[in-house]
């Protein structure tokens, strides 16, 4: 992938509007009333199945299926209880799920933060040899597919040293493989974000950085001291277009986790795969253990819902 | 400023480098006091009865001795084998652990499994089929064997006049193509035979390549383990997917059974291809009327799966491990043991001796599966001895149910050859 | 959000040393200063991008040509192009899973795009409680891939929801011909509010003198539509076709979750086999194979699509 080649990612950079520019929270048709009606229609089809897992996971096997065939379904009624959340405990160590996500989720917004923008600033305000064929691989980058090289990263993690503290120094051992460092360190560059911060910092006149400079500060402090406090949007929609997948995270922990007090929340349902009992499988426990990873983040979006959006809004503009 | 920026990033770096260090122990995990640490992991989570024979015999051996100690660990069946791939990966194996007999060439030529260090004359009492050999090195070695069997009733028999085989003289492939019709037509059954094609799993190649074997075909050139052509896809082979295929086409046997095999018991079949451990639900059911038959003479002789989970060293061992693990093994490949996982599991003891320690009643002296264990010693033919056996097995699994549900045999077997073939010429097996 | 960045704190944490530019000092030298800094700030981020995109990228290149296994002992061998051989003539699962992802991709970038769409013209309207509405479509988006899919999962059972809703007695998710259409209708649910923002938010950008003039030259709503809208999406269409092709051809969670690439291969698909192959059975060497031919057709498409959409 030379940096000429076209990719989707330089069509839409050739298309950027100005940065974050938050959407309009009314719509810019004029409203026709009769649009409530497919609009209650389709809420109801995306809310649904939502309220179907939160009101089920409440509730015993039986009534469950019982339920199925009326509204009760989704709303929490009849025979409800905390039982499934209790049996979720008992089977999985739901509380290290979460530290382990948490830590992880946390680390990766925060560093990301500072090495993403760090490079973003390099490349919007500072002269450099080969800045354009740098952008242009780190954008040509946003077309690869994870799923391309996640094998090939297995096996690289797997042969990668690794230090080992111990009481009395350190040690090296072979295998990144069952640990924080092999959830974190490989997500830390985003090309997405370093992308992101790329065009918010160029949008900010090149005037301060001048000005700073006769006051004598270097360019550390400039970029953190003068810019970055300008462009708190710029991190808060990396830091929630970051946040979302790694707390979602599938696929790469299921590869190099195999310890049960390594796993991620979403690692975690594969404990319900096959825990089908006499009884069948434990759709309640189940539904109980959706809700717990899921809730959260749904309380995270419903508060920050206009950040949220706008970041994703901006996404398409830009990246 | 410039240091000072690398200073922070450096030592960001450092500290998510060693942000998960967790342990100060050395690599076998001995802190340098009290006995050394062995770790062993079983595939038997799940199974009470094996878990208890396996936990005393650990219980006893922690006791014996103050040098070493085994820590247990136990994995799911159908998570273990994941598990391990992984912990390889990481270098996580345990010191000690199980593995199902006929992948342990594959874990071996990965180098996960080492040589046991246990001796011809520690296992020279053992089933053939419990001892895990790889390049004329012992690796492992089981506690005891299942095989295959087929069930019937002798009042099913006699009423529509068919013989009843024995070890000595089973049935031929035409006396027992015979009988099947005989049962069939008698109406008194839904099918005369129940093979169990819906158990998607290792059961196809355990259960159905000594048939297959019986007929005169194979999975793969024993000689060279280099191909697989020409073998199973021979003319013996063939015959025997056409004959497969035509139990089901023709109704004789059942497309699909229930997960617990219930339909012998339920009286919807005459005849149930299984494993021995199937023995105590179906004499439950029918007390003395429970025939366990072998397997027909297809023309090769009859042929038996053979083959079970068996314990052996890996390379996480370290020497001090080594010598402390192999003592493990030694201590528990005592009769007593082996007795009682016998009497635990309705499985075939490894050795005679321990047979006759039974007290389950059924493999002792003139006990009713005393025979298993001569057959499955005459009969019995281990699959093939190869890192390539997981991939053949896996191939075989899904070729076979294609042949179940219809694929033309010919079709089935020569696709079942390249894809075999295939992996072996890009893994390059025989290094 | 961007709590790192405290100005406060920042401004005694880091002291001058050698890049104050005096005005007297020569332009090389402040470039060179300037060029030094830029290095130390692209540093980490190039990197990690290296050690953990471009290396692996390059990595399957290399490994697609050998018999590397995961966590063995000996070194990777070089079999040439056995891996690739294997794949094209000998394995069933490549080609089943080729074929279920072409379908999956044919079907749910239209219908997602266009749904997606037709969301977005729904909720750009001047109405009370509209934000309620987006907020509402955008939740399953939200919510993770893998409970979502569980989700679907329970509901398609044969004794679950949407049997019960709507009458049927199918077994959805175990019945090889309704299996990856169930699988898809699910993935379009989940992933359109995603896809109705991207959409919104291009709508916004269309300047609203243009449908001003245009009901001034007495165009009806549909020609404002066809006229003005629909020319003003392109870029975000170019975008949205674009991108959720490159998603639609990853898919793996909810073949994971819900079928495991069953029944009879009916839902498996490249990366679901590439995982398989790759971690489950250890294989890198035609894991990596296997990748590598993913990698090749996922380029060619995006290419191809750039060339169809590429303006005059």
């Amino acid at each position: 992938m030379s940096s000429n080649a076209p990719t989707p990612a330089t069509t839409a950079a050739a298309a950027a509007k100005p940065p974050t520019r938050p959407l309009r929270s009314s719509g810019t048709d004029k409203g026709n009333p009769w649009t409530y009606i497919p609009l209650v229609l389709l809420a109801v089809t995306f809310v649904l199945p939502l309220l179907f897992m939160i009101s089920s996971s409440f509730k015993p096997r039986d009534q469950i299926l019982a339920d199925l065939t009326s509204w009760r379904a989704f709303l929490p009624v009849g025979d409800l209880s905390l039982d499934n959340y209790a049996g979720v405990f008992d089977r999985v160590p739901v509380g290290q799920f979460f530290w382990v996500s948490t830590v992880v989720t946390v680390s990766i917004v925060v560093l990301g933060l500072i090495v993403n923008s760090m490079a973003g600033f390099a490349l919007a305000r500072l002269n450099f040899r080969g800045r354009g064929v740098l952008l242009g691989i780190i954008i040509a980058t946003l077309i690869v597919p994870f799923e391309t090289f996640a094998i090939p990263m297995v096996y690289l993690v797997s042969n990668l040293p690794r230090v080992v503290l111990h009481s009395d120094g350190f040690a090296l051992r072979m295998g990144w493989a069952n640990s924080y460092e092999v959830l974190i360190i490989p997500f830390i560059a985003n090309a997405f974000s370093i992308f992101l911060f790329t065009q918010y910092y160029r949008s900010i006149p090149k005037e301060l950085d001048e000005a700073a400079r006769v006051d004598g500060a270097g360019w550390f402090r400039i970029y953190r001291s003068v810019i970055s406090p300008l462009a708190g949007p710029a991190f808060a929609t990396s830091a929630i277009l970051t946040f979302l997948p790694q707390w979602n995270s599938y696929l790469w922990p299921l590869l190099v986790i195999q310890q049960e007090n390594m796993r991620p929340v979403q690692v975690g349902m594969r404990y319900f795969f096959a825990s089908a009992t006499a009884e069948g499988t434990p759709w309640g426990q189940i539904m109980a253990y959706t809700s717990l990873i899921t809730i959260p983040v749904i309380l995270v979006f419903l508060m920050f819902q206009r950040a949220f959006i706008s970041s994703i809004a901006s996404s398409g503009v830009k990246g | 400023m410039n240091r000072r920026t690398i200073g922070v990033v450096a030592m960001a770096a450092a500290l998510a480098v060693a942000g998960s260090a967790c342990s100060s122990q050395d690599r076998d995990g001995w802190d340098g006091t009290g006995p050394v640490p062995i770790t062993l992991w079983t595939h038997s989570a799940g199974n009470e009865g094996e878990m208890e024979v396996i936990s005393q015999i650990i219980d006893d051996y922690n006791a014996s001795t103050d040098a070493y100690e085994v820590v247990r660990q136990d994995f799911p069946q159908d998570a273990y084998n994941t598990s391990v791939q992984g912990a390889a990966a990481s270098n996580d194996l345990p010191c000690i652990l199980d593995v199902d007999g006929p992948i342990m060439p594959n874990w071996a030529w990965n180098g996960w499994l080492v040589p046991s260090g246990l001796t011809e004359s520690d296992v020279a009492n053992f089933l053939p089929s419990t001892v895990g050999r790889y390049n004329d090195e012992i690796y492992t070695v089981g506690y005891w064997d299942a095989t295959t069997v087929m069930f019937s009733r002798r009042s099913v028999l006699e009423g529509l006049d068919i013989r009843i085989p024995t070890v000595e003289q089973p049935w031929t492939a035409s006396e027992f193509d015979d009988a099947l019709r005989r049962i069939q037509d008698s109406g008194q059954f839904d099918h005369a035979v129940d093979w169990g094609p819906s158990d998607q799993s290792e059961w196809y190649t355990y259960a159905f390549s000594p048939l297959l074997q019986s007929f005169g075909g194979d999975l793969v050139d024993r000689n060279t383990y280099a191909s697989a052509d020409g073998v199973l896809n021979s003319p013996e082979s063939l015959a025997f997917a056409e004959w497969f295929q035509n139990q089901f086409d023709s109704g004789l046997a059942p497309r699909s059974n229930a997960q617990d095999r219930t339909e012998f018991r339920n009286e919807r079949v005459a005849i149930q291809y299984s494993g021995n451990w199937g023995y105590l639900q179906n004499y439950t059911e029918f007390g003395d009327d429970l025939l366990v038959l072998p397997p027909p003479d297809f023309g090769d002789g009859p042929k038996v799966g053979v083959g079970s989970w068996q314990y052996g060293l890996t390379r996480t061992c370290t020497d001090r491990q080594r010598e402390g693990a192999l003592e493990y093994l030694r201590f528990s490949m005592q009769d007593r043991y082996i007795a009682q996982f016998s009497d635990v599991t309705s499985l075939i003891p490894a050795t005679t001796t321990a047979a006759e320690l039974t007290t389950s009643g059924y493999y002792g002296p003139g006990e009713p599966l005393e025979f298993l264990t001569p057959m499955s010693e005459q009969f019995g033919l281990v699959r093939p001895v190869t890192p390539a056996y997981p991939v053949i097995s896996q191939v075989f699994q899904q070729q076979f149910q294609n042949l179940v549900a219809g694929e033309d045999p010919e079709q089935v077997l020569d696709q079942s050859v390249r894809e075999i073939d295939a992996d072996i010429n890009a893994a390059r097996y025989n290094r | 959000m961007s709590s790192t960045v405290h100005p406060s704190r920042a401004a005694g944490a880091a002291p001058a040393r050698g890049t104050a530019a005096t005005p007297g000092r020569g332009a090389s030298s402040i470039n060179a200063q300037e060029r030094r800094a830029a290095y130390l700030f692209l540093a980490p981020a190039v990197v990690l991008l290296t050690v953990f995109l471009i290396v692996p990228v390059i990595m399957s290149f290399a490994l697609g040509f050998t018999n590397a296994r995961l966590g063995a002992d000996f070194a990777p061998e070089f079999v040439g192009l056995a891996q690739f051989v294997r794949a094209l003539t000998a394995d069933p699962t490549f080609w089943a899973g080729l074929r279920n992802i072409a379908v999956f991709v044919l079907v749910v970038v239209p219908v997602q795009g266009g749904l997606g769409l037709a969301l977005a013209l729904l909720v750009n309207q001047k109405l009370r409680g509209i934000t309620a509405f987006r907020v509402m479509f955008f939740m399953p988006v939200v919510t993770s891939m893998v409970v979502v899919a569980m989700l679907w999962r329970f509901m398609y059972q044969q004794d679950g929801l949407i049997n019960a809703i709507f009458g049927f007695n199918v077994d959805w998710l175990n019945d090889p011909t309704t299996a990856l259409p169930a699988v898809i209708v699910m993935s379009i649910w989940q992933g359109v509010g995603f896809h109705m923002i991207l959409w919104l938010s291009g709508l916004q950008t269309i300047n609203h003198d243009l449908y001003e003039a245009a009901s001034l030259d007495g165009a009806s709503r549909w020609q404002q539509f066809w006229n003005v809208t629909i020319p003003g999406l392109r870029p975000t269409f170019v975008f949205i076709f674009i991108t959720i092709t490159i998603a639609a051809f990853s898919l793996f969670t909810q073949i994971d979750v819900m079928t495991s690439g069953g029944p009879a291969n009916a839902t498996t698909t490249l990366v679901y086999h590439i995982i398989q192959m790759g971690s489950g059975r250890g294989d890198v060497g035609y894991g990596s194979a296997l990748s590598l031919i993913f990698f090749i057709i996922v380029l060619a498409v995006t290419l191809l699509q750039r060339a169809l959409t590429k303006e005059d």
